[in-house]
């Protein structure tokens, strides 16, 4: 059985993480790891957020540098991407021809950024984040004074928007929606990060659709659809990602939203399985619901269970979704799946900051989001986070006391 | 540098069982632990993946979580015990002299 090895598609946190536990786990045949990227697999939360404020280049945060994979008996092909896989026949090929045999396959591509579609000369200046290269470009292009059109409400952009106003960049975010942060954050939260990014003098515009964006000189003329024209000196689109499918779908692997994972992470092939923001998969605490996470944990802790499933395991991945993300000062955390029409009730924990604790129909705990103060929040939140792990039901009107130890619940 | 001092820290009591409490000590930061087994223990204070207070976690037996990305350590070695965490925590030692902490530090 271990004469064809275990062979790792996308060596990004998932793929990286996969193939140190494939290796922990008493796998003993051969471990290959193949990435497009040249560099070793490094962690992208920190492109967004101290690489931009540096001064200076900042190494990567590297998850295994070459020596630990070298040691842990894993081949890494950098900088040459897997372009075909035969299933028949059990063959990855790579862009360079080489064709690697596997006993099991794990696709952890990772997402690529929505591109922006705008009209206009200068639509192909605009900059966009995920890797390293990225970051260092942006980098460069943040210069005290430098005017910086952001557009995008989400994650991506709001942290670089704080990190474009923190080098003392003139910040303009621009949001399409109505409001900050569409996705999965109460309304309530995103009032308030709206607000810390003001206070830090950026300009937010909501309901602000791009419609051209034009080259003027050295600057890009960016045009709304209101009319309205920005100037900018650098222009960054944060406005989601792409499931990286194309290896999956080439060879008749079935998507949905992503490549399509059972709850084991194993694909519609039995020998090739999925993990990380490239796939979908039933949660079972969630009722079975087909989901897809873009979250660093989700990519870590699917990597490690992809390997588990690629031994053999039949464990489904049932670990509670959840998300960071630091702005100024301040952290905002989401764990589990907030519903629109879950009640959400308020423990304000003053100078440490909020909790909002998300109920279901059924009176439990679905989710749990916060914001405060980084190292403030970080432990009630994490407090809370185990009683939405256990979707535990306790009384709201006691939630939203502070003076109730968060403790009493966990222990029950 | 000149020979390890002991150091108060605080009464034994002021660390409640399965917690941990900060320690600054010059300009130096220190995590001082009591575990669910009644044991005092010290580390550094700072997680070793990013810079953020350990003695901000949650102590669970006798392995401290870092609240900031979770991950965890073995609180009488220090040894990394789950990702992101991949180096160690410096350990010094405890001892308790009545009813007071003390942990020794090089100086
Ligand atoms: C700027 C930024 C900030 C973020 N901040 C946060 C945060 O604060 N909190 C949070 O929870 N999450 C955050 N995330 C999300 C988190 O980083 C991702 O969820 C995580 O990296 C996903 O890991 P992955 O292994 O699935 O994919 P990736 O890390 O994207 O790795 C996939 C790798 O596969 C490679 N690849 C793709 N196709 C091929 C092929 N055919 N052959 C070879 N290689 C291939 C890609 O080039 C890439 O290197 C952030 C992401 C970014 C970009
Ligand atoms: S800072 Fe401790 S786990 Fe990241």
């Amino acid at each position: 059985m271990n004469a064809q090895g275990m062979v790792i598609v996308g060596a990004g946190e998932a793929g990286a993480r996969a193939a140190l536990t494939l290796r922990s786990l008493g796998w003993t045949g051969a471990i290959t790891l193949v990435g497009d990227e040249s560099r070793p697999p490094y962690e992208r939360p920190p492109l967004s957020k101290r690489h931009l404020v540096a001064e200076e280049e900042l190494p990567p945060s590297v998850i295994a540098d070459d020596r630990t994979l070298r040691d842990s008996g894993i081949e890494r092909i950098g900088g040459e991407a897997a372009v075909r896989i035969d299933r028949e026949n059990h063959l990855v090929e790579l862009a360079g021809g080489r064709k690697l045999p596997y006993e099991r396959l794990l696709l952890a591509t990772g997402a690529r950024p929505r591109q922006l579609s705008a009209e206009g000369t200068g639509a192909g200046e605009l900059l966009y984040l995920r890797r390293f290269e990225d970051a260092e470009r942006l980098r460069g292009r943040l210069r005290p004074r430098a005017r910086a059109v952001i557009i995008g409400g989400g994650f991506i952009g709001l942290e670089t928007a704080a990190s474009a106003a923190a080098r003392g960049c003139a910040v303009t975010l621009l949001e399409a929606a109505p409001r900050l942060l569409t996705r999965g954050v109460p309304q309530a939260i995103a009032e308030r990060v709206e607000r810390l990014h003001r206070q830090a003098g950026v300009e937010v515009r909501l309901g602000a659709a791009v419609a051209a964006i034009d080259r003027a000189g050295d600057a890009l003329a960016i045009r709304l659809a209101d009319g309205t024209e920005l100037a900018a000196d650098v222009a960054l689109a944060g406005i989601g990602a792409v499931p990286e499918t194309a290896l999956a779908a080439s060879c008749g692997l079935e998507l949905d939203n992503g490549v399509k994972a059972d709850a084991r992470l194993a694909t519609s092939d039995p020998d090739i399985y999925a993990a990380g923001d490239c796939c979908s998969f039933p949660h079972p605490l969630y009722g079975g619901r087909r989901i897809r996470l873009e979250a660093w944990r989700n990519a870590k802790d699917q990597g490690a269970h992809a390997a588990a499933a690629m031994l053999g395991s039949d464990e489904p991945y049932a670990v509670l979704p959840w998300f960071w993300s630091d702005q100024y000062d301040q952290t905002l955390l989401v764990a589990g799946l907030a519903e629109p029409s879950d009640t959400v009730v308020l423990r304000d924990l003053g100078e440490a900051g909020r909790l909002y604790f998300h109920l279901g129909a059924d009176g439990r705990l679905s989710a749990v989001s916060g914001m405060g103060p980084s190292e403030a929040i970080a432990k009630p939140f994490r407090q809370a986070e185990l009683l939405a792990e256990k979707r535990a039901a306790p009384p709201a009107e006691q939630l939203a006391d502070p003076r109730i130890k968060l403790k009493t619940w966990l222990s029950e | 540098m000149s020979d390890p001092i002991w150091v108060e820290v605080c009464d034994a009591e002021d660390i409640e069982e399965e917690d941990v409490v900060r320690f600054d000590y010059g300009d130096r930061t220190f995590a001082v632990y009591r575990t669910d087994k009644g044991d005092y223990y010290a580390t550094d204070g700072y997680c070793t993946h990013e810079k953020f207070h350990l003695s901000n976690g949650l102590v669970m037996g006798s392995v401290i979580e870092c609240p900031k990305h979770n991950g965890r350590f073995d609180i009488p070695t220090g040894a990394a015990k789950r990702a992101p965490v991949c180096v160690d925590l410096t350990t010094y030692p405890v001892k308790l002299d009545a009813d007071k902490v003390y942990i020794r530090i090089p100086s």
